[in-house]
């Protein structure tokens, strides 16, 4: 079986300036960072709730660039944890096992919380090491 | 995994750390189309939540909406819903045939007496049982059955909330919606042909985590999901406020982008989650694609008028839908600014039709 690899599809390139999503979120973005400079009061921003046109997240992000920070997180599948060149605002990224982004987030805040160390987690933790102590140390 | 335990417990015993547990409950706001400030409510509630017991009954129906939900692939959210859920009963899915099947429905009712999730996909026809039957009962008696010991329905896709294409004309099977034979029940219509796989278990996600049905609309449906138009969320819709049209699914508005509506986009006077949410892991949906909108969420689906017709437009066949359509299509234009509210209001009370040129004219 061949598979067409000249057809004749018709392209869609939407015009860019007419499809406006990137500059009202980065004033968004803006509103959130100021109220977390003056009131220290977080946001957070789903990004699948917006209904972005085609390349509009690219530039979105692109707008937003690197930062200092690019943490990758393994629970339930990896997340990208990424500090934007602007200190405080984070875009977090969760992905499944199939590497299947399932949730994007701008975060406004100085760490988001998935990156702390939860209390639950450190309960186990602690139990984890003095057993571990308990047995005798493996190396 | 019994009933009795609670999802956080049950996460915690598969090895899901709290950070595992807080990256669940994020996705799963964005799955309810709930605010990221509501996540630490979800994580309080889904971790004191059960395991609530599901039947899923299909009857007059093609399996699209059985495939669309088993073709997400998101192992993490809805794949974690489906393990916490306990699908007692579905006949495609489940490893049980013959009696062994039925008897598996009769226990988990049973046992699960007035809690359990009735879902529905699939019409049911009325004129003759013998259209639609599962091991010898009729479709409406398993309905009306299964129905008495269910805490809530949930209908999925648009032929158990509306008829669908069964129903459609001449409805030859007298084909019915859930709501039409049931009336006592808390009914959860989840419309779409097939309806978008995350709305399905974000219905269930809900119901899991909060224990109460979604706020509904006037037609049975969550606002969560279907309480914009497609064309108020649609990205195409500057374009449309312009009055730039693609005339025909080649020329240059098609080749840039532009509005859908003179190819008979439904958007306007459809309510579904497609603009926001997409297809197929969020790539795309059918306006991104170039195609207009066919309405597939609504009711008269199939009998309301040509899918390529443009929605204020006449059609041959006058009936209830066709008012309707025209009727909601005037309303969103009047929303727009772009159409003349003196002309609409003289148009509604001379029930004169809207055409495009009117619309053209006032853009």
């Amino acid at each position: 079986m061949t598979t067409p690899t000249n057809c004749d599809a018709v392209r869609i390139e939407p015009d860019a300036s007419l499809t406006h999503n990137v500059q009202p979120l980065l004033h968004e973005i803006r509103h959130a960072l100021a109220q977390l400079v003056e009131s220290g009061s977080t946001s957070s921003i789903d990004l699948r709730s917006i209904p972005l046109a085609p390349g509009e997240e690219e530039r979105l992000l692109a707008e937003l660039g690197e930062g200092e920070i690019h943490a990758q997180l393994s629970a339930l599948g990896p997340s990208e944890i990424i500090e934007t060149r602007f200190p405080g605002v984070w875009l977090v990224t969760h992905y499944n096992a199939q590497d299947e982004i399932i949730g994007r987030f701008v975060d406004v805040c100085e760490i988001p919380q998935i990156m702390m160390a939860q209390t639950d987690d450190i309960r186990d933790g602690l139990e984890q090491l003095a057993s571990q102590l308990e047995a005798g140390l493996t190396g | 995994m019994s009933n009795d335990k609670t999802l956080g417990e049950a996460l915690r015993r598969q090895g899901v750390s709290r950070r595992g547990f807080l990256k669940f409950c994020a996705a799963t706001a964005s799955l309810m189309a709930l605010p990221p400030s509501m996540i630490p409510r979800i994580a309080e509630a889904l971790e004191q939540a059960r395991r609530p017991s599901v039947i899923w009954l299909s009857f007059q129906e093609c399996t699209g909406c059985t495939e669309s939900l088993t073709r997400s692939h998101s192992p993490t959210v809805e794949g974690l819903i489906f393990d916490t859920i306990s699908l007692d009963y579905h006949h495609t899915l489940q490893a049980a045939s013959g009696s062994a099947a039925e008897a598996a429905r009769e226990k988990a009712m049973e046992e699960n007496y007035g809690g359990y999730i009735l879902v529905v996909d699939g019409s049911i026809p009325t004129l003759n049982p013998g259209y639609s039957t599962i091991a010898g009962i009729s479709n409406e008696a398993m309905l009306r059955d299964t129905a008495k010991g269910a805490a809530a329905i949930v209908s999925v896709g648009s032929c158990a909330a509306f008829g669908g294409i069964p129903h459609a004309k001449p409805n030859p099977t007298g084909a019915v919606a859930v709501s039409d034979l049931i009336q006592d029940k808390p009914i959860i219509n989840v419309p779409g042909c097939p309806p978008i796989p995350v709305v399905i278990t974000g219905v269930l996600a809900h119901y899991l985590t909060f224990g109460t049905i979604p706020e509904l609309d006037a037609l049975g449906r969550p606002k969560a999901f279907y309480g914009q138009s497609i064309h108020d969320r649609c990205y195409r819709r500057p374009f449309y406020d312009k009055g730039q049209f693609a005339e025909t699914f080649d020329d240059e508005g098609a080749r840039k982008g532009w509005c859908l509506y003179k190819l008979g986009c439904k958007g306007p006077t459809t309510y579904n989650a497609c603009a926001t949410t997409k297809w197929n892991e969020g790539t795309s949906f059918p306006i991104e694609a170039g195609h207009p909108c066919l309405g597939c969420s609504e009711p008269e689906f199939w009998d309301g008028g040509g899918f390529y017709k443009a929605i204020s437009t006449p059609t041959e066949d006058i009936s209830r839908a066709a008012v309707y359509a025209v009727g909601a299509g005037a309303a969103a234009g009047v929303a727009l600014g772009a159409l003349n509210r003196a002309r609409k209001a003289r148009a509604e009370k001379a029930h004169e039709k809207v055409t495009i040129d009117d619309l053209e004219k006032d853009a």
